[in-house]
């Protein structure tokens, strides 16, 4: 009996010393790094890796682009991705891991809003700095303050009230609008944020229906039926991925968009797949100025090459996750490089990377963005027509407008729906478009 | 195996998760959870006994977790919070388990399945009270009045998790050895020879299920306290899939399988995901298949084997 359990101790000791990994930490001025770690929270499985896989693309990329001309102050980047697609408790996890055993640089932490509110204390916690690169809740700066999380992108609430703004000045007597949101923490938010700008910039515009099929539906008869009788003038829905191609399809042929102007702010990750199926005269947008054919980008040849390179590589045209990668990434470089100034050429802390977040100004792929002082960017957005084009096979923007990020995001220190309670008819009056 | 040997391969198995814990600190948090989660699996492995699976145990997980997300800005301390979990969960486990325990094996799980998803439709739906999926944020709980930093907070929780997992462990081998324990095995056999012997059935399972549901919200209050972000995902029915695939993957046949399955499913999970971002689903599913075809018994069997082939 003995000797069996001697073995099972060593069975037992192997098996973990074998997947153990080392670990020590030591905080002081860091000696320059043979290589800077970034760890990319992003969504690899599941209905949402619609958005995490473009943009694991783009930062495969333009890491690649990035050590090719020497790396960042001369150290080489290297990316670490990890799946948040298994929900919080594993991503929760994955962010130790990468935090005390790969020992990151830098979090770029995650495309779902639940993954973010969850993440972001845990990096405060562990006092790493982390990029806020997708996720489009407002909660996340309006219930707490933080010392190292920055979003690179603007957040749910300008992302929202463009394209409201842009429906109220195309339709100056609108009466009636209908919803059909996915029934989850995003399309019950964007909804209130709609209803509340609706209500304030217009008051009287009735609420046809409010619909929330099941997440993850694969039918939308019951809906498009009702849609079809109550014959609202516009239909507000913020759904995204597989399900938007579904029921804009299904909307096609049921002729829904015959009868009412369709608004969808995330419509632009649909395009390339749905195609023609989405007709022309539907507003939509890209959550910020993301458009592969941007009026007027502020280095054209910067976003034509990033779109050929794109293209080139993965065969499809770049979305908005590509483009807030790129954010996250310039966001990046750009703090190292102030901080690199700051230290006079010591690298930085981790402390020190952080405080360079504090106020920056880096570029997007189409102009510039600014760090708020409460850690939100300020990011321009971009609303549109549809309209078919000759060459490509899928639907373009026309009627473009750019809303200013300083006019449409909730001032520092304010709640999204308490700011939007106190605009006037007047607001609507001061913004473009 | 005789109760010394599995005490000391308890004992051996929680030296190794402190080990591990202490060689490596991210593995603090993953370790606290699979502990959790085994005791919930504990509890399903009461229900196997009697022949009854239930796949909708993330209920209890989810109401206890939801219960202490509530009342720790209130009351924030772990003595508090933990009792108080698993109360509820008992609680509610009583009123499900009423109605329940009348059905029996397909039944059975499908009822469970069913009272679980109207319950994560509802942490969905009601949105204005439950954030939604989004879910909400635990505030750090407190240790008998006191306050820890990170570092002692993961400690605290994983020995406290260690701990309850033990007594759990240990109730659960007494429970199975129990009259009432083996009335459950009855249930499996034949249930018509218990009642001919003048045994409720339906007690003798009402009385594992509310067992099994305190269980359940031990874990939910450890996982959310762990977490520190309860989502409705906890009640979802991956998650009561998940906790039966860890009995399987443990084995029923001792209170140590829970554990150990739970540790292994974890372990392999986060290091697949570290190894293959892409593919780890595909190697967690192969490591399945290979030990419900290869090894029916479990992780537990084979350790049972291994021992009895040189005993």
């Amino acid at each position: 009996m003995h000797s069996t359990i001697s073995r099972r101790d060593a069975l037992l000791a192997t098996g973990f010393g074998g997947l153990l990994m080392p670990a020590s930490l030591s905080h002081a001025q860091p000696a320059r790094p043979t290589e800077i770690k970034v760890g990319v929270v992003t969504i690899l499985s599941g209905p949402a890796s619609v958005f995490g896989v473009p943009g694991r693309n783009a930062a495969e990329m333009l890491f690649e682009e990035i050590n090719r001309a020497g790396g960042i102050g001369g150290v080489p980047v290297r990316a670490i991705f990890v799946d948040e697609g298994p929900g919080v408790e594993h991503t929760l996890g994955e962010i130790r891991r990468l935090v005390q055993n790969e020992r990151v640089d830098l979090l770029l932490s995650s495309i779902s809003s639940g993954s973010c509110l969850a993440c972001t204390p845990v990096a405060e916690e562990l006092k790493k700095p982390v990029l806020l690169w997708d996720c489009g809740t407002q909660r996340i700066f309006e219930e707490r303050s933080y010392e190292y999380a920055f979003r690179t992108q603007a957040n749910a609430t300008p992302e929202v009230l463009a394209p409201l703004l842009y429906t109220l000045k195309r339709k100056p007597n609108l009466r009636s609008v209908a919803v059909i949101n996915q029934d989850y923490a995003w399309g019950r938010d964007s909804w209130e944020i709609w209803k509340t700008g609706m209500d304030a910039l217009r008051p009287g515009v009735r609420v046809a229906a409010e619909l929330f099929p099941r997440f993850n539906s694969t039918d939308f008869s019951t809906e498009i039926t009702r849609l079809l009788a109550l014959r609202p003038e516009v239909i507000f829905t913020t759904s995204w991925g597989g399900e938007l191609d579904t029921f804009i399809k299904q909307a096609a042929e049921r002729r829904l968009f015959e009868r009412s102007t369709l608004v969808m702010p995330l419509a632009e990750s649909s395009l390339e797949r749905v195609g023609h199926a989405l007709p022309p005269g539907h507003f939509i947008g890209a959550r910020g100025d993301h458009w592969h054919l941007h009026p007027n980008p502020a280095d054209p040849a910067k976003l034509r090459g990033f779109v050929e390179n794109y293209r080139r590589r993965f065969n499809a045209w770049p979305i908005y996750p590509t483009h807030h990668m790129y954010q996250a990434i310039s966001a990046m470089r750009t703090a190292y490089a102030k901080a690199l100034e700051t230290t006079g050429g010591a690298w930085p802390s981790d402390a020190q990377l952080a405080r360079a977040f504090h106020g920056l100004e880096f570029d997007s792929l189409t102009s510039r963005i600014k760090i708020r002082p409460d850690g939100q960017g300020l990011e321009p957005q971009l609303i549109g027509t549809t309209v078919r084009s000759g060459d490509l096979p899928f639907p373009v923007m026309n009627d473009m407008v750019i809303y200013p990020p300083e006019l449409i995001t909730a001032p520092v220190g304010q709640k999204s729906v308490d700011w939007l309670k106190t605009l006037t008819p007047d607001f609507l009056n001061r913004a473009p478009g | 195996m005789n109760s010394r040997t599995e005490a000391f391969l308890a004992a051996l198995l929680a030296l190794a998760v402190l080990a591990a814990a202490s060689t490596t600190p991210w593995l603090v948090f993953v370790l606290t959870l699979a502990l959790a989660k085994g005791i919930a699996v504990l509890g399903i492995l009461l229900l196997l006994r009697a022949g009854q699976v239930s796949f909708g145990h993330a209920l209890f997980v989810a109401f206890s977790a939801y219960t202490v997300a509530f009342l720790a800005p209130k009351l924030g301390d772990a003595t508090l919070l933990l009792p108080i979990g698993a109360l509820f969960a008992g609680v509610l486990g009583l009123l499900v388990g009423l109605f329940v325990v009348r059905y029996r094996e397909i039944f059975f799980g499908m009822l469970n399945l069913a009272l679980s998803m109207v319950f994560y439709s509802l942490l969905e739906k009601l949105y204005t009270i439950t954030k939604g999926t989004d879910g909400i944020r635990v505030p750090a709980a407190t240790f008998l009045g006191r306050t820890l930093d990170r570092h002692g907070y993961e400690w605290a929780l994983l020995l406290t998790a260690l701990a309850l997992a033990i007594l759990c462990a240990v109730f659960a081998r007494f429970y199975l050895a129990s009259p009432m324990g083996q009335a459950l095995s009855g249930i499996k056999t034949r249930e018509a020879r218990l009642e001919f012997m003048g045994v409720s059935a339906r007690r003798v399972l009402l009385s594992a299920y509310v067992i099994s549901a305190v269980m359940a919200g031990m874990s939910g209050a450890l996982i959310a306290m762990t977490s520190r972000h309860v989502t409705p995902h906890l009640g979802y029915w991956t998650a009561s899939g998940e906790l039966v695939f860890i009995a399987i993957l443990g084995g029923a046949g001792g209170v140590i399988g829970p554990f150990l399955g739970a540790i292994v499913f974890e372990l392999v999970r986060v290091y697949a995901a570290a190894s293959f971002a892409d593919a780890w689903q595909l190697i967690l599913g192969v490591v399945l298949l290979l030990v419900i075809l290869f090894a029916r018994g479990g992780l537990w069997g084979m350790v049972l084997k291994l021992c009895g082939r040189r005993a």
